[in-house]
């Protein structure tokens, strides 16, 4: 028995190594969202700190630091300062169960889905806590925006997910991964022979992602050009910076769950080299696609109505989730049936 | 546990301890504070806590649906609730009112916990699960067992929420009527009146879709 596979000590550096990986997921992400912006825009973004720029999340960082917390008078001060932790804490915790490789996953939970639902769902209470406790009207407001939004983008999200269930019968997600294992035809994604509606089923997952996480086009908890800043109006420095970190870890986790449950996981696209340290490049590859993707439709798209926003989830994608649930039901159990009758 | 893990006995007490003080702090924190949107923190941190001790007795399903449902729609609906009602801050009663229901409250807390404590230990306890009980907490035992020994029970249970809906579907639309009944065909009237939505480009001579007004019933 090896030093590094003591229990102790692996438990330790899977907890440092989560914190470590979300904070230079956040600190490059915004680097990458700004670089992405400039390109989309046609300016250069951030290229005066270090080569390219990419000193400057550590200058954003030692700014946001600097600054004095500011709990403004009137709110309801332990709330405030409850809020950001709260927000923090849950995409950190859903980071245990998402395998990364072959043996990299710290602890491969056989309901590790749920697990990754049941906390994101915490993080719907905390922004709205966050947005009651500011005292402000925007942030109020951001708050109810926050919850209606939050509510009618999980309904269809989870169903999705029991589509998915349905077909991959397990909820741990290193079965998932090892069941798409042989190149890319045997992804969750194009198992177009067991059911032909995944591509449907992913992209209502990404677009309800999309929602949850609170990204443009659907970025109503913080819709600077009528709120102010939403639901983070009252904070500043770390408090804000704090709150923005959690944006980008949910968006990792939520790109990292899309990469397991529909784009095959660790597994490598051409059915070989998957194993230890490829494993983990191919991951890595799917999932900063799609973050990169979502940077990509946040630059390119306006952000929508409230309205439009809330008919899209209830009259589009509730009943089109519905349908494929019943379609892939019925795909998986009616040959059953016949097999039974005749 | 892992055996490898120092203090592995300690441990176990430990986690419980963690959750059952989570439940009662979350539980105390629910009813001693006066602002409502504390209290529902204070259920957020109970039902926590609860889902804590669902873990610690091997029930993992059930603990993770107790924060997906308690913590992530539950306390929201409250919240929500909450924010769509007007603001009521209660008069602070006069001092033997206070002192009076204080009484009241903790003869009646001690009360009911004495009776459950009575029940639950002189109860008698299905020793072996009754043939029926699912043997473990997996998805899979769970599911049959609500599909075939439990199936009247569920659907029951799946009839009370469509009548839960059905009913509050009634009263939120109470309020709404046509502003002119009797302009225009009849049209199938929308959710939601959505004033800030494009506006709907009308072939010419169309009637115009009557507006939905939105009026307080009481």
């Amino acid at each position: 028995m090896t030093f590094l596979s003591l229990e102790p000590i692996r438990v330790l550096l899977y907890l440092v190594g989560i914190c470590a990986f979300v904070g230079a997921n956040a600190a490059y992400l915004v680097l990458a969202e700004r670089k992405g912006a400039g390109r989309i825009q046609r300016r250069p973004g951030p290229n005066e700190a270090g080569w390219a720029g990419w000193m400057q999340p550590l200058a954003d960082g030692l700014k946001l630091l600097a600054k004095q917390i500011m709990v403004p008078p009137g709110t309801d001060s332990l709330l405030f300062r409850l809020a950001p932790l709260l927000v923090m804490a849950p995409p950190l915790m859903c980071l245990v169960t998402i395998p990364f490789g072959e043996n990299v996953v710290a602890r491969d939970l056989n309901l590790g889905l749920l697990l990754v639902f049941s906390f994101g769902s915490i993080n719907v209470m905390a922004l709205m806590l966050g947005g009651w406790a500011s005292r402000n009207k925007y942030a109020i407001i951001s708050a109810a925006r926050v919850v209606s939004q939050n509510v009618a983008y999980e309904i269809p999200m989870l169903l999705v997910v029991i589509t998915l269930l349905m077909m991959t019968g397990t909820m741990s997600l290193q079965e998932i991964t090892a069941q798409q294992a042989g190149g890319f035809w045997h992804w969750n994604l194009f198992k177009l022979w067991v059911n032909p509606l995944m591509p449907v089923t992913f992209v209502i997952f990404f677009t309800c992602m999309l929602a949850e996480t609170n990204r443009a086009p659907f970025d109503m908890a913080e819709a600077e050009s009528e709120l102010v800043a939403g639901a983070f109006t009252e904070y500043g420095g770390m408090g804000f910076g704090v709150f923005f970190m959690a944006e980008y870890a949910n968006i990792v986790v939520g790109c990292c769950l899309a990469t397991v449950l529909f784009l095959g996981g660790w597994q490598s696209p051409i059915g070989i080299l998957s194993s230890g340290a490829w494993g983990l490049l191919w991951f890595f590859l799917k999932t900063y696609a799609l973050i990169l993707t979502v940077i990509w439709i946040r630059w390119t798209f306006p952000r929508t109505q409230f309205y439009s926003l809330l008919n899209l989830s209830w009259k589009i994608l509730i009943p089109l989730s519905l349908a494929t649930l019943l379609l892939t039901g019925a795909m998986m159990k009616l040959p059953l049936l016949w097999r039974a009758l005749s | 546990m892992n055996a490898t893990f120092p203090f592995s006995e300690y441990l176990v007490t430990a986690v419980f301890a963690l959750a059952a003080g989570t439940t009662i702090a979350g539980a105390l924190i629910a009813v001693m504070t006066t602002r409502i949107i504390r209290s529902v923190g204070g259920l957020m941190i109970t039902c926590l806590g609860l889902a804590g001790l669902y873990y610690f007795l091997h029930s993992p399903f059930l603990a993770l649906m107790e924060i997906l449902i308690y913590v992530g729609a539950v306390c929201i609906t409250i919240v929500f609730g909450v924010m769509l009602s007007e603001p009521d801050e209660p008069a602070e009663p006069r001092r033997l009112t206070r002192t009076l229901r204080s009484a009241a409250a903790a003869l009646v807390a001690v009360l009911v916990g004495l009776g459950l404590a009575y029940l639950s230990l002189q109860g008698p306890w299905p020793t072996a699960a009754a043939g029926a009980a699912p043997a473990d907490g997996s998805v899979a035992a769970i599911g049959r067992a609500l599909l075939t020994t439990y199936s009247l029970p569920f659907e029951l249970i799946s009839i009370v929420l469509l009548l839960a809906i059905l009913g509050a579907l009634v009263i939120a639309r109470g309020g709404r009527h046509r502003a002119e009944p009797e302009a225009g065909p009849a049209r199938r009237p929308a959710a939601v009146s959505n004033p800030g939505t494009t506006p709907q480009i009308e072939p010419a001579g169309a009637d115009p879709v009557p507006e939905l007004v939105t009026t307080d019933s009481r």
